[in-house]
């Protein structure tokens, strides 16, 4: 099954959004990293992030919902949401694997997804 | 300009503070969506990533009028599994020339799933070899479609795609909700073995 492709404007649409610019610290967010908003969209504010803003209001929303929502390559929603971190804006959690030093998930954290799954 | 955002669907518990993730690959028309759509908690979401075909620069979306810039579309869903803890399932395509989204998809996943289609084995050998490359930990499911005749053993398929001893092979139907869940709870329990020192031992030679 092919997967729907997104209604892009085409790159210069991609190019304004970010204002052209790239960060090299985007590794800091993972694609499941849930993003919380700390505060309303402030006047004058960019309309992506008014919607970003918008979107994690009142429950986490991880980064990979954020870029489907938004119909935005997950890189551009990276730069977006580093600016709203710097600002104050939102705050993130991190998933533990990202601190983990081991490949192997531990024991205790496969024991309760197996817990949660076996719920299902 | 059309920045307006799609309807967000079930939302995320406020409590949920931790996000795992487990990784469907193979290739094409294999059924990755049909599993993430039959387990998914959600309706399976769509998105996609931008980068150069070189690898370089690979951050840098100023770099997407670059001619040598690819696009590669994923889907995803999400399993809620306590207050605390959500499952994020990623449909990840096999084929080679998306290799660039891999390193992504897999940091930190917990493991893969391979679903593999019996009449495309060939399909697989990709997604083996780069699972292996990345020291993954994986299952293989077999993906029964209602196709006419016989179709091969699981010992068969093991052979086809020289699968270790080690790792568990399964049929499913990716379109059954109990039979997903049924191969992601193979997962999770392969992934406890391999906490063994014994298997891990097994695994290392």
């Amino acid at each position: 099954m092919s997967p729907r492709p997104l209604d892009l404007d085409g790159p210069d649409r991609l190019y304004t959004v970010t204002g052209g610019r790239s960060r090299a610290d985007d590794a800091a967010l993972d694609l499941v990293t849930l993003v919380v908003a700390e505060n309303d969209p402030a006047p004058g504010m960019q309309s992506e992030h008014v919607a970003i803003l918008r979107l994690c209001r009142d429950e986490p929303v991880a980064v990979v919902e954020l870029s489907s929502h938004l119909r935005l390559p997950v890189s551009v929603v990276k730069i977006l949401l580093l600016d709203l971190r710097d600002t104050g804006h939102i705050t993130v959690r991190h998933p533990t694997s990202a601190a983990a030093t081991t490949r192997l998930t531990d024991l205790e954290t496969l024991k309760q997804v197996l817990v949660g799954l076996e719920a299902l | 300009m059309d920045s307006k955002p799609s309807d967000p669907g079930v939302p995320l518990r406020p409590s949920v503070r931790d996000a795992l993730k487990i990784v469907i690959v193979g290739g094409f028309g294999v059924g990755k969506t049909t599993m993430v759509g039959s387990i998914s908690e959600i309706r399976p979401l769509s998105t996609e990533e931008v980068m150069t075909k070189a690898g370089v620069g690979i951050d840098d979306p100023s770099r997407v009028a670059d001619k040598r810039t690819t696009t590669v579309a994923f889907d995803f869903g999400r399993i809620t599994l306590d207050a605390h803890r959500v499952l994020y399932l990623f449909g990840a395509p096999g084929q080679q020339r998306f290799w660039f989204i891999w390193d992504q998809l897999f940091s930190g996943s917990l493991g893969a799933v391979v679903l593999v289609d019996t009449r495309r084995l060939e399909d697989s050998f990709y997604p083996l070899d780069r699972l292996e490359h990345h020291r993954m930990p994986f299952v293989v499911a077999v993906n029964r479609f209602d196709a006419p005749g016989p179709q091969p053993s699981l010992a068969r398929v093991r052979d086809a795609l020289s699968l270790a001893d080690g790792v568990p092979l399964v049929e499913c139907d990716a379109r059954v909700r109990d039979s997903c869940k049924s191969v992601l709870i193979t997962l999770v329990r392969h992934l406890a073995t391999l906490h063994d020192p014994a298997a891990l031992q097994e695994a290392a030679q």
